[in-house]
């Protein structure tokens, strides 16, 4: 631990200490819910909402489902009818196979939950890896990474996850975690270009040296800097990421190069199946799974901007409440240029109930 | 001298992305050739292929005449069908040109005013809808959004067709000139053909459009709310000029300064848009064209749309930075 | 007596926030004459500029204005955004502290001055308007053949001169300068307060010069103003001022420049009043030298005191004093010592 004085230990947080670690983390996340307001609260709150709702179906997935994903005949053995219409035993209705669509869309939420997790900690972890190589080495290490990471940058996001997921596809198959690393692929540059930047300034920082000075161990100081700085956009990225993770694992769905249909169900290849039902007036074989990415898509990006808006404060809507001013209880003539103006009757005690009235806000 | 430099620095910029997408090629298991035919033809047969191909030489001669072919504009054979992948680019390239033109302009007549808009009444409750369409268009797959409109304007209300470039009768009848079917129609005079064609091409642009459009009032919103801000917007103000013109002439302008700058990043957004609406419109573009040579893996052909479509990203956002110094006079020189 | 060109009854500037409103101008009244200049001087966050502000009706959403600015027998304060929107430019101006970002990088220097001169002088030729324009750009020393340059082609020092080429080419009969020279260098700094000098010698042009430079002030203005957490505590003749100050806040204020003679740096301690919950009565009280009982307890009267007017109970009206009330105040060690 640094030592106590340092100015680094104020970005532990402005809670009191001795709470607890368990205590404080919840108070940590508990804050921006608290200190929004506005539309950003409602961005947050709304987000929140929709997100733990679909990651309750992703982990009550085999309560939720009536049928296994890949299940195509009853419990009496006999097979489920084709293209059946919503409603009856089927909610969501049966795909041309004779999948009961409404638990592929549950069993859906589980692998699209399953697979952004798998990605977002594959992600950070490289990303985070390379950044704090490229920041502390520096030099050519550092001039290299950030060439090839501008370079994957460049492409298009899906062209990258595509690529990696048709060459792991040859090592692996195409199961859950060749899904997870080709999205991995796409948002790795992200995160290592926000912790680079830190580790840079990180180095910068004068007080790092300072401290340092004062006998902690500058590896210590470094780690305290990087956590407290990069730990606060690390939440906004990663939602908005998560976000973009579920179209990217949709896209590869959608495009064959996911999860194959028989290891579990994905939202987009059951819609590229659906495309083709289209056309004979088959809606509810792709209004489903469409309808699920849409709703977790955006419960994550409101999520995401409504942390943003709360947590950035250079967006922060200034909020603008109703000011009420007391009316002067008379008015005179106040001194003009050569004073010759009389005082003017002010009481004090005129001016002043607006004072003890003042709404205590969040005095942080 | 800013452009000079921006030049200059395109070159490594596109050898880097080269150099990736070779690599990338490279690590996967076993030759190209036995990838796509193995099994298909004998092996002497395969072996010939692979010297022809030159995957017998080593990787180092390998990448060089990669890079030289490039720039000789011959990116190889296709494996599985003996095309010039170049072919590819000139037969398909039309019909997505077409596409991510068509989708950039509806986008921009989109996203562009809405963003106005938002920006100018920000936290009012057309702001706040505003913002909400841009989420949904975001958070709506172009394959799920093309999907609805597909059922809404072709099968429920029978407006417009649902897939392809145009009607097959139409398509036979149109000789390819430039590959651009609505070029060719106007070409061979034919304007029923024009008309078919166009009608095609609403839905899927505006199907790719749409998803653009929420990128473009974020970004336009955003920086409006700035430079409404600014100091030289106050200054303005104080000089007495009409509020109207404060927003139009100087704040407005300078919004799309920014805007102008992100947009060469949207191009990567737009092409990968228009692999998946190509693939949900039965589009025969490039990006079609890449699902097809995945399916039957053959990596010379997709190396070469991968290349393509990088050095179209790379040198997208060269002409966007040339674009931004001509607009903006501060990085003109 | 010469009639005002501008005078300001009990303007109040309150911006709302989660806190409660924000006292930044809580009861102002001053007046200007044509031709005349008044410094208005306090610590940074003391309300200056939003006063210049608030007169020219220029405040950010959400903030309260309230009071009488009075403009040739109108009040500005209930005008239609639209009738000050007219009057800003040809009759009150202003000028800011910072030039670098104040001209639209966009535009040429030649495009602002047209697009000022047709908003207020639509009759005017293409012709006239780049006569104008030139002409006001020779006064403040801009050679002619910059008139169709870029913004970012000229020095800080340039630009100021242009901004406040910008304000004169319509000669306004009042205009506000807020610290038009603290962002510039020192040379350039002479400069501009020559050419204002000389604005108002040749026009009669009203001038309230925002500034926290007493030298400035000495120099430049005829009369000063005092500010302190929103209010005006002293004001009256530069020189009757400087020479005897009245408010402890002023002789403070005077002491912690610095001169020739100055052996050692002089500072206020504590800091400026948190605005949205003042102090009570005198708003300086706490960090007075001279405190009195009273202080905390009244909110002190103007009063006349030789050619100044001055918000002090040192000195009176005795009537309102309670019989104690000139005690020396005890203070407990109050939270100066912690803001330190």
């Amino acid at each position: 631990m640094a030592t106590p004085n340092t100015p680094l230990s104020g970005g532990g947080g402005p809670f009191p200490q001795g709470r607890g670690r368990a205590g404080r983390a919840l108070r940590g996340i508990a804050r921006p819910y608290r200190s929004s307001h506005g539309v950003g609260r409602f961005m947050l709150v709304t987000g929140t909402v929709l997100v733990v709702l679909m990651v309750l179906t992703a982990v009550f997935a085999p309560l939720l489902a009536p049928f296994g994903f890949a299940q195509v005949s009853g419990d009496d053995g006999q097979r489920f009818a084709t293209h059946l219409e919503p409603g009856g035993d089927h909610l969501f209705g049966t795909t041309t196979q004779g999948f009961d669509v409404f638990s592929r869309v549950v069993w859906g939420a589980r692998t699209a939950v399953t697979v952004v997790l798998l990605a977002l900690m594959f992600s950070l972890f490289i990303g985070v890896l390379l950044g704090l190589l490229a920041g502390f080495v520096g030099r050519w290490v550092d001039r290299v990474l950030v060439m090839i990471m501008d370079a994957l940058f460049a492409l298009p996001a899906l062209l990258l996850a595509i690529v990696v997921a048709f060459l792991l596809s040859e090592y692996v198959g195409g199961g859950a975690s060749t899904a997870a690393l080709a999205i991995t692929a796409v948002y790795v540059p992200q995160y290592f270009r926000v912790v680079r930047a830190a580790t840079v300034s990180a180095k910068e920082q004068t007080y790092v040296e300072a401290a340092r000075a004062m006998g902690a161990k500058p590896v210590t100081i470094m780690v305290r800097y990087l956590l407290t700085n990069v730990i606060q956009s690390v939440p906004v990225i990663a939602t908005l990421n998560a976000a973009d993770a579920i179209l990217t694992l949709a896209g590869l769905g959608f495009l064959g190069y996911g999860i194959q249909p028989t290891e579990a169900a994905e939202w987009g290849y059951d819609l590229q199946r659906a495309v083709a039902d289209t056309g004979a007036g088959i809606w509810w074989t792709g209004l489903f799974p469409g309808l699920a990415i849409v709703l977790l898509v955006m419960g994550l990006t409101l999520m995401g901007e409504g942390l943003n808006e709360t947590m950035n404060p250079a967006i922060r809507v200034r909020r603008l409440l109703p000011v009420s001013m007391p009316e002067l209880t008379s008015r005179t003539s106040a001194p003009d240029a050569a004073g010759a103006g009389t005082g003017r009757e002010r009481g004090a005690a005129g001016e002043r109930p607006e004072q003890e009235t003042s709404k205590d806000g969040d005095a942080s | 001298m800013y452009l000079v430099t921006r030049v200059l620095l395109f070159v490594p910029q596109v050898l880097v992305i080269l150099t990736i997408v070779f690599v990338l090629m490279r690590v996967a298991p076993g030759d190209p050739v036995t990838v796509a035919l193995g099994g298909q033809r004998s092996p002497e047969q395969l072996a010939e292929l692979r010297a022809a191909a030159g995957y017998d030489r080593p990787v180092i001669v390998q990448y060089g005449e990669y890079l030289s072919g490039i720039l000789r504009f011959d990116l190889g054979t296709t494996i599985v069908d003996s095309r010039p992948v170049t072919q590819i680019f000139a037969v398909n390239g039309g019909a997505t040109l077409t596409l991510t033109l068509a989708a950039f302009l509806v986008a921009l007549l989109i996203g562009l005013p809405l963003g106005l808009l938002a920006g100018r009444y920000r936290d009012t409750g057309l702001d706040a809808s505003l913002r909400v369409f841009g989420i949904l268009t975001y958070a709506a797959p172009v394959f799920f959004l093309g999907l609805l409109l597909q059922l809404a304007f072709a099968r429920g209300l029978g407006w417009l067709p649902s897939s392809s470039q145009a009607s097959p009768i139409v398509l036979a009848r149109v000789p390819s000139e430039t590959n651009i079917f609505l070029l060719d129609a106007l070409l061979a005079g034919d304007t029923e053909a024009f008309w078919n064609g166009l009608e095609h091409l609403i839905l899927p642009a505006v199907t790719l459009g749409l998803l653009l459009s929420g990128v473009f009032l974020r970004i336009v919103r955003i920086n409006l709310i700035q430079t409404l801000r600014s100091d030289y917007v106050e200054a303005a103000r104080a000089r007495g000029i009409r509020e109207r013109r404060v927003v139009v002439q100087h704040a407005f302008r300078n919004a799309m300064v920014p805007f102008v700058t992100i947009l060469g990043l949207q191009v990567a957004l737009l092409l990968g848009g228009a692999i998946l609406t190509e693939q949900t419109f039965n589009w025969n573009g490039i990006g079609s064209q890449l699902v097809r040579y995945l399916d039957s893996r053959d990596y010379v052909a997709v190396q070469g749309i991968i290349t393509l479509i990088a050095l179209v990203v790379v040198t997208a956002s060269l002409l966007i930075d040339i674009i931004n110094a001509i607009i903006d006079p501060r990085v003109r020189y | 007596m010469t009639a005002s060109v501008l005078s300001v009854r009990d303007l109040r500037v309150w911006y709302g926030t989660e806190r409660g409103p924000v006292r930044a101008v809580d009861g102002v009244s001053f007046d200007l004459r044509p031709g005349e200049t008044l410094g208005l001087v306090g610590e940074s966050g003391c309300g200056k500029s939003t006063l210049g502000r608030g007169v020219l009706g220029l405040l950010p959403r959400g903030a309260k204005l309230d009071g009488e600015v009075g403009y040739q027998g109108r009040n500005l304060v209930t005008a239609t955004p639209r009738e000050v929107q007219l009057l800003r430019g040809p009759d009150l101006g202003l000028i800011f502290q910072e030039p670098l970002t104040r001209l639209n990088p966009l535009l040429r220097v030649s495009e602002h001055f047209e697009e000022t001169l047709r908003t207020h002088e639509p009759g005017l030729s293409k012709e006239q308007i780049q006569h104008r324009g030139i002409e006001v750009l020779r006064a403040m020393g801009i050679p002619p053949t910059r008139y169709r340059a870029y913004p970012h082609e000229f020095s800080g020092g340039m630009r100021q001169r242009i901004m406040i080429a910008l304000a004169l080419v319509l000669r306004p009969s009042f205009v506000v300068a807020d610290e038009p020279t603290t962002a510039l260098d020192v040379l350039v700094e002479a400069q501009i307060i020559s050419i204002l000098g000389d604005l108002r010698r040749n026009f009669d042009t009203a001038l309230l010069f925002i500034t926290h430079n007493l030298g400035i002030v000495a120099e430049a203005c005829d009369r000063v103003a005092v500010m302190y957490a929103g209010r005006i505590v002293e004001q009256g003749p530069v020189t009757e001022v400087f020479a005897r100050p009245q408010h402890p806040y002023t002789r403070e204020l005077l002491r912690s420049t610095i001169s020739l003679a100055t052996t050692g740096l002089h500072y206020i301690p504590g800091a400026p009043p948190d605005l949205v919950e003042p102090p009570s009565g005198c708003r300086f009280h706490p960090r007075c030298p001279s405190a009195m009982r009273v202080c905390p307890e009244r909110f002190p009267e103007p009063v006349v005191v030789g050619p100044q007017t001055v918000e002090c109970w040192l000195h009176g009206p005795d009537g309102l004093i309670p019989a104690d009330g000139r005690d020396p105040l005890v203070r407990e060690e109050i939270t100066v010592a912690d803001e330190a």
